[in-house]
């Protein structure tokens, strides 16, 4: 599907932790559970995700779009928002708790 | 890593190429044929006395077909030789023992003690099968 | 209800220690992901869009208090405080740990519970009746029957690499409650004219992709058969059944490719070749589980008047209160579906109230029902007004059984990851739009099913009124669909037309309820109005 991200649009690397299954995001040198810290894998995703699975730092592991904002990055689909995120409809399981806008940031 | 037994039979291995089915319904003096996933293994029910050794083919762990032939096979009574090839992991091979493959051939190593504990692990079955278990409900029942 | 004896208990412990090994090479690297999934799959377990998902299985949804007990025991330890119960009558927790998978497995264990098969390419989860030993129209309890094939089909050595999951649902009752055409095999027993037991099998039902409602495949098969002739449609579908495209490796297919006539003959011939091979569990074993389903003690001599002053009280007797067939005794559902809740999710909390009211009350027996309900088959009627405060003070007394706020609903994408669009934002939306009980009531029986996305797990082409969550370009989109029914009278839901936004579909949805409260002839639910007048003018009142 297409973006209008334009000069803002990013490849994020996402999976999850091995043992715990906690959403991850690469930040450049690691992994975060928060997509604030994720940056733009640009063309480097897929020698990333290989490197990173093969090191058993990171399972099932795929590429996103998103786009650039101030709070972070935006996935484009809905269901990586979500993912990004938690249950929309259980605000007080996910990443953002006390922020009773969080859900906004979703949809 | 140590060579595993991948071989349950007293017997000597036999030597002779498996042919496809195609090529042994052909021929008259093949002794071994090998079943592709998919192919109906009752074409060679007419024929089990024959045969000293019957390859069924795996291409991928999780396409079962081989299973239902195995099981169709020693049913049928046939007694010699029935070779589990490709794709198979340890954690198959109890099940393809218990349908009655007890040879195998396998694309990647199998590691000897996993396999041991595998073999070690269930005491019981529920069900009966071409292996020689007795299925639970005879022994709870004589 | 079944009690393992050492066998079984071995079997679920070595399942425990296999599992932990498995889940120790996957950790350590000696197994990829492509490899360990099919494997943990056969655990129940899934990598979900937030978590790894543990599900639970509850055979034929049948449970003690103990086992419910450790239910709440695995949200509280190892979740984050519930669980949702499922439409095939099993439980999920959506925080699980993979490296502690093997510890709640073990856990399980020790109250005779486990995950085994309930997903991945396996014979899952028997569904059963949840009023099964409690309703009087059955010819008998079908449960030793479910626990019989259930064992028969636990890793069966043939049958452990299938082509894609296969669904086994038994009732012993003209009417089916549960869905049983809707299954790749429906069994109802019946008796033939000699008195005789045998069940009628149905073959090639299920949802997802592609609906069929399950043909008739055998009138009557002598009950002692009934593993054989399973074995042999198993057997059937499992060599010639499309491994090419996922989409069209259910046994549906194959009976519906091949057509009734010929995939029966195929079945029978192939049955033929096992019958002489004696592997048809004997009855005397059937008699040793059957013996774990006798009645319960009921005491005689008892009031079946109930006192209905409360007008509370009332409402829910009459709604969610069903007849038990020894009187003085009722049948408890209780409602996990309070208005702008969360259909089928249950609290720790709420769990071990559950648990202590079916020990007390309920001659220590539960049941989970493929409505994402709980019953308590067999509750004295002088008990009745005290468990209702209980149940009301905890939530769980929402009086709105099979009316429209009993609403079936999928996880969705707040939780799934195979799903398009999030569903319980919408069934909290239509519940709270319809949460007037009076309306509620003059509405009637009302069976309302999401589904997130065409998976089906929601049942929504069972439902009188189905909801389907597709992504139209990137956003939530919802179809709708009439006439479906997931009862002896089975069929499958015709979608009204274009979809809608999430407000939009709620909307459509009052539309049509007021189609029918407009047409309705004497004695008709929403389901018979819509089968009587067609769709036209439901699709003329939702699209003007």
């Amino acid at each position: 599907m297409g973006q209008d991200c334009g000069d803002t649009c990013v490849k994020l690397l996402t999976g999850n932790d091995l043992a715990t299954g906690d959403v991850t995001w690469w930040t450049g040198d690691g992994w975060s559970r928060h997509i604030e810290d994720a940056v733009d894998v640009g063309d480097h995703g897929e020698a990333l995700l290989a490197q990173e699975t093969a090191a058993l730092r990171v399972n099932a592991a795929y590429l996103i779009d998103a786009t650039a904002t101030p709070e972070g990055p935006r996935p484009a689909h809905i269901k990586d928002r979500i993912r990004a995120l938690g249950p929309t409809v259980r605000p007080d399981l996910t990443r953002k708790p006390a922020d009773p806008n969080a859900g906004s940031w979703v949809i | 890593m140590a060579e595993t037994n991948l071989r349950f039979r007293d017997d000597e291995p036999h030597e002779e190429p498996a042919v496809s089915i195609e090529a042994f319904l052909g021929q008259t003096n093949a002794t071994a044929v090998r079943i592709e996933a998919g192919e109906d293994a009752r074409l060679l029910l007419p024929y089990l006395d024959r045969l000293a050794l019957i390859e069924i083919d795996f291409p991928r762990f999780r396409d079962g077909r081989g299973y239902s032939s195995a099981s169709i096979l020693r049913e049928a009574g046939y007694t010699g030789e029935l070779r589990a090839s490709g794709d198979v992991l340890v954690d198959q091979i109890l099940f393809m023992r218990r349908v009655g493959f007890d040879s195998f051939a396998p694309e990647t190593p199998i590691d000897p003690h996993a396999l041991e504990r595998a073999f070690e692990r269930f005491g019981y079955f529920y069900q009966a099968a071409a292996d020689q278990a007795v299925p639970v409900w005879k022994l709870r029942h004589g | 209800m079944y009690q393992y004896d050492k066998y079984d208990q071995s079997i679920v412990d070595a399942r425990v220690d296999e599992f932990r090994e498995q889940t120790a090479r996957r950790i350590s690297g000696a197994l990829t992901e492509d490899q360990f999934k099919p494997l943990r799959l056969k655990n129940g377990l899934y990598l979900q869009l937030h978590a790894y998902m543990l599900r639970v299985a509850i055979p034929y949804g049948t449970m003690s208090g103990r086992q419910m007990r450790m239910l709440g025991h695995i949200a509280r330890k190892y979740d984050r405080g519930y669980g949702h119960f499922t439409t095939r009558q099993n439980i999920q927790y959506n925080w699980i740990k993979l490296e502690e998978a093997p510890d709640i497995l073990a856990d399980l264990a020790t109250v005779e519970m486990h995950a085994i098969q309930t997903s991945g390419e396996s014979i899952r989860n028997l569904s059963s009746d949840q009023y099964a030993g409690a309703a009087a129209d059955e010819v008998c309890d079908p449960r030793p029957w479910a626990e019989l094939i259930r064992q028969a089909t636990t890793f069966h050595p043939e049958f452990s690499y299938l082509p894609r999951k296969f669904k086994i649902a038994v009732t012993a009752a003209e009417e089916d409650r549960a869905a049983i055409r809707l299954h790749d095999i429906g069994l109802k027993l019946v008796k033939n004219d000699a008195g005789e037991l045998g069940f009628e099998v149905y073959i090639g039902g299920g949802m997802g992709r592609t609906p069929f409602v399950a043909p008739l495949i055998r009138s009557f098969l002598p009950a002692d058969n009934l593993f054989s002739y399973c074995a042999a449609a198993l057997r059937v579908w499992n060599r010639w059944a499309r491994r090419d495209n996922i989409h069209k490796q259910r046994i549906k297919i194959l009976v519906h490719d091949l057509g009734t006539e010929e995939f029966t003959r195929q079945v029978e011939a192939e049955w033929q070749e096992i019958l002489p091979l004696g592997t048809d569990v004997p009855r005397v074993e059937l008699d040793r589980i059957a013996e774990y389903f006798a009645p319960p003690p009921f005491e005689s001599e008892l009031s079946d008047n109930v006192d209905r002053s409360d007008p509370d009280f009332a409402v829910w007797l009459d709604q969610n209160v069903a007849a038990h067939k020894a009187p003085g005794y009722a049948i408890v559902n209780i409602s996990l579906k309070p208005i702008g809740g969360i259909p089928g999710d249950v609290s720790a909390d709420q769990i071990e109230l559950i648990a202590d009211i079916a020990e007390q009350h309920s001659f220590d027996e539960l049941r989970a029902t493929h409505a994402q309900n709980i019953v308590l088959p067999h509750v004295r009627k002088d008990r009745l007004y005290a468990i209702w405060q209980v149940l009301r003070d905890a939530g769980l007394a929402e009086p709105n059984l099979d009316l429209i706020s009993d609403i079936i609903a999928c996880p969705g994408l707040d939780y799934c990851s195979l799903a398009n669009a999030r569903s319980i934002p919408v069934a909290q939306k239509i519940a709270t739009r319809f949460a007037d009980l009076g309306r509620q009531r003059e509405l009637g029986e009302l069976k309302l099913k999401i589904s997130g996305c065409i998976n089906a797990c929601g049942h929504h082409h069972a439902g009188h009124i189905g909801i389907l969550g597709v992504d139209r370009k990137g956003t939530e989109n919802y179809q709708l669909l009439l006439g479906g029914s997931g009862a002896e009278d089975a069929s499958l839901g015709s979608i009204t037309g274009p979809g809608f936004s999430e407000d939009g579909v709620v909307d459509a949805i009052e539309k049509a309820t007021n189609v029918y409260m407009r047409e309705r002839a004497e004695g008709e639910r929403f389901l018979d109005t819509y089968r009587r007048i067609g769709m036209a003018p439901f699709k003329e009142a939702i699209y003007g």
